[in-house]
């Protein structure tokens, strides 16, 4: 029987190694690359120990917990009120959305409604902060691809919405902003002047920044199809937020649950198509104008009346009032002091934070601190799947996934 | 179908039996039942695959701990969000600390992985069939779980906290 | 041509100077060379590492200072700036890049948690840096305005500017390391 003589093709690797008198096949030799925690493209400290075939990430096994706080613990052995500091420090890129889901959460347990006014104020930090979380996110994706001219320039941008957290409640980033009731004092004429010129100026500030990245060739060649999930996979890890829009799905507590009135606004949901890190830049930049719309529509629509609801046990009273009044004065002291008394009850309260879906499960057992408050941190819920996200991917392209998965650190390990 | 507590409790108890189904209420809008371990991932899956429901989205899981409670001492709650109808469900398993052992859910939902890694780190909980059941943000040679409320809060290492400073 | 007057120089130290030449401590000119050039290691786990972007960043110019740019690598830091909580898991890890840098090398603790473990006194947070590493400045704050982070950093340029040579052999220096177990 003949036997069939096939000419095999040959790739420039084999002849070489033929010629050579090397092995055609080679298993691949892996190195073991550690990643962190303390790399400058990590932002953040997160460890990865990789094996690399050549450029090629392999396997990666990731540890955290280098930030671990125990907010959890804490958050049992403080008083309702001094919790809000430890939601600061959760996620700092978005401070005030912290601060303000937790202060509804404790709303919701206490059966507080709060007015209009300041649910309208509420929602304009908490817009704010969105946009911020957003700007660093992408310019800070920016940065690692190549490009450290959009960071400073929106940077600058960023520093004036310090400046308007500066003016409503006196500090820059962990701004422990609002009280359980409402916010702490009303906009004051400069705050509502500031937010203007922001609202004026911005606009022309983000459009250029834009310009620079979501035309950018360089940039499109580099985060296109780069860290790609598909939806059914983020939702079976549990993605939230931009991310997971960016995934395709339209999920958005915003929408799905309301608070603080954002059944009132008009908005709309970006969502994206593929899942990789371009679709996540461009999600993030459309929700940056629909928060602008937001804040846009809240500001005009400002309602009249108090920025705090009425609920003397759990509202600081004015401080005047302390001084001449005996009644302000015992609630004083006992809020201060820590000696008032929750209902038994628990309740679940989600929001819209920078990075999905930030919730907070808690429950009171007439205490008067929490008797077990978990904190759904959306950071620590998608970081999983990061190891999925950069398998098979180059090692360059894995700080690019990194850097548009926007994880905070401070979040990721509570 | 719109879901409502009442048809989706009594969808859950018709097929599991109220033996395994008990003390439903609505504390905060959201239906909260209690089950046991045996029935608890059968449970999950079932609301994740059945047609009508779609409970198929694992918001979150956490650990609780009531000391001095004898067979209910442990608890893990689990927190389901069907994202078709936007209805969400919470369920809860007790057991006794002696033995807090429970199917692990990984095979349901990847985000189980690390959501459980964190009860184990922090209370304790044995998650049976977890390919990788070891701490997460403590330490390795970390000796307990500090989550639980017999343990303190605070670093046992500080020398400058004098009670007399403190007035206490 | 109209001259500049934007540009500022530093004093030239105290010394003998004559036709063409100027004399002065060898000491003193290293120092006033140091003082101007001191690269940090931005050592950035939270919040405060944020606030660094923004000291970093265009309003506030960290390079002013002579500073701008941050080595990753501590082989070529000549300051580490803890900026944020450190875990008793981290730790280890600040030592180490402590170690691995080169003398002379200036420690900043920036922000409350690194300077003494700040509000999270807790099972696992390390109760202040001053534990693992010495440490030259601490800033105050939670976290510290961009401001108060260019002051700390002030205040290690006096240090560098006045340092003695000789300081970093003395037997006290080795002491202090060794205090720390560090070699």
């Amino acid at each position: 029987m003949a036997t069939e003589n096939k000419k095999v093709e040959l790739t420039d690797l084999e002849q070489f190694r033929l010629d050579n008198g090397l092995a055609l096949t080679e298993e691949p030799q892996l190195t073991t690359l550690n990643l962190g925690p303390t790399h400058p493209a990590t932002h953040g400290i997160f460890q990865n120990i990789l094996q690399m075939d050549g450029e090629k990430i392999v396997d990666a096994v990731p540890t955290i917990g280098y930030i671990h706080r125990a907010f959890e613990k804490i958050a049992e052995r403080r008083p309702f009120y001094q919790i809000t500091p430890l939601t600061d420090r959760m996620n700092y890129c978005s401070s005030p959305i912290n601060n303000m889901g937790y202060h509804m959460t404790v709303e919701k347990l206490l059966g507080i409604t709060v007015p209009k006014r300041a649910q309208y104020i509420r929602v304009i930090m908490m817009e704010l902060a969105r946009i911020s979380d957003h700007l660093i996110c992408n310019s800070i994706l920016g940065v690692d691809s190549g490009a450290f001219t959009g960071f400073l320039y929106v940077m600058q941008e960023r520093e004036h919405i310090y400046d308007i957290y500066e003016e409503v409640c006196g500090a820059r980033l962990t701004t422990n902003m609002g009280r359980i009731g409402g916010m702490e004092r009303d906009l004051s004429p400069k705050a509502l002047h500031l937010i203007d010129e922001f609202l004026k100026r911005f606009p022309k500030v983000w459009a250029e920044f834009e310009k620079m990245l979501t035309r950018n060739r360089i940039f499109i060649d580099r985060t296109t199809d780069v860290g790609a999930i598909s939806a059914e996979r983020a939702l079976s890890y549990g993605f939230t937020g931009p991310n997971l829009r960016a995934a395709g799905v339209d999920y958005d507590v915003r929408v799905m649950n309301p608070y603080s009135s954002y059944e009132d606004f008009e908005f709309e949901i970006p969502v994206g198509s593929k899942g990789d890190t371009y679709d996540r830049f461009l999600v993030r930049n459309e929700e940056v104008w629909q928060s602008l719309k937001i804040i846009e529509q809240a500001y005009k629509n400002l309602p009249e009346g108090s920025y705090h609801a009425d609920a003397p046990h759990y509202y600081l009273p004015p401080k005047q009032e302390v001084y001449r009044n005996m009644e302000a004065l015992i609630y004083h002291f006992k809020i201060v002091m820590g000696e008032i008394d929750a209902p038994v009850g628990e309740v679940y309260h989600s929001v819209e934070g920078g990075n999905g879906e930030l919730g907070f499960y808690l429950i009171s057992d007439g205490g008067r601190t929490p008797y077990r408050l978990h904190f759904r941190r959306p950071c620590f819920i998608y970081y999983q799947a990061y190891t999925e996200m950069i398998k098979g991917g180059q090692l360059a392209d894995a700080i690019l996934t990194l850097s548009s998965l926007n994880v905070i650190a401070g979040e990721l390990d509570a | 179908m719109e879901l409502t507590n009442e048809n989706v409790l009594g969808k859950i108890i018709s097929k599991f039996g109220e033996e395994n189904i008990w003390d439903a209420f609505n504390p905060d809008g959201i239906m909260t039942i209690t089950t046991n371990r045996e029935s608890i991932h059968e449970l999950i899956k079932y609301l994740r695959d059945d047609e009508e429901l779609q409970i198929s989205f694992l918001t979150t899981m956490c650990g609780i701990h009531f000391p001095g409670q004898g067979d209910k001492e442990m608890c893990m709650m689990y927190q389901l969000h069907s994202l078709r109808h936007n209805y969400r469900i919470r369920i809860k398993v007790f057991m006794p600390a002696s033995d807090p052992v429970m199917p692990t859910m990984t095979d349901l939902y990847a985000t189980a992985n690390w959501m459980e890694r964190e009860a184990f780190d922090f209370y304790g909980f044995i998650f049976t069939g977890h390919p990788n059941l070891t701490r997460i943000l403590n330490i390795e040679e970390m000796e307990y779980h500090p989550m639980l409320k017999q343990y303190p809060l605070e670093d046992q290492t500080r020398e400058d906290k004098i009670n007399t400073y403190f007035g206490r | 041509m109209s001259e500049n007057t934007d540009i500022k120089l530093v004093e030239a130290p105290d010394g003998i100077s004559g036709a063409g030449f100027f004399a002065t401590s060898f000491e003193k000119v290293i120092g006033l060379a140091r003082k101007h050039s001191l690269w940090p290691l931005p050592f950035a786990t939270s919040c405060c590492g944020i606030e660094y972007m923004a000291t970093m960043g265009s309003n506030y110019d960290i390079s002013r200072f002579g500073s701008e740019r941050p080595s990753f690598s501590p082989r070529q830091a000549d300051i580490l700036m803890v900026m944020g909580t450190i875990a008793k898991k981290m730790g280890p890890v600040v030592k180490q890049v402590y170690e691995q840098m080169a003398e002379p090398r200036w420690v900043i603790a920036v922000g409350a948690c690194a300077s003494s473990g700040g509000i999270f006194d807790t099972y696992s947070v390390l109760q202040g840096i001053d534990r693992v590493v010495p440490v030259d400045v601490y800033v105050p704050g939670c976290p510290p305005r961009p401001e108060q982070i260019l002051d700390g950093l002030m205040r290690v340029q006096e240090l560098a500017e006045n340092e003695s040579l000789r300081r970093r052999n003395s037997p006290e220096y080795q002491a202090l390391l060794a205090s720390y177990n560090i070699k």
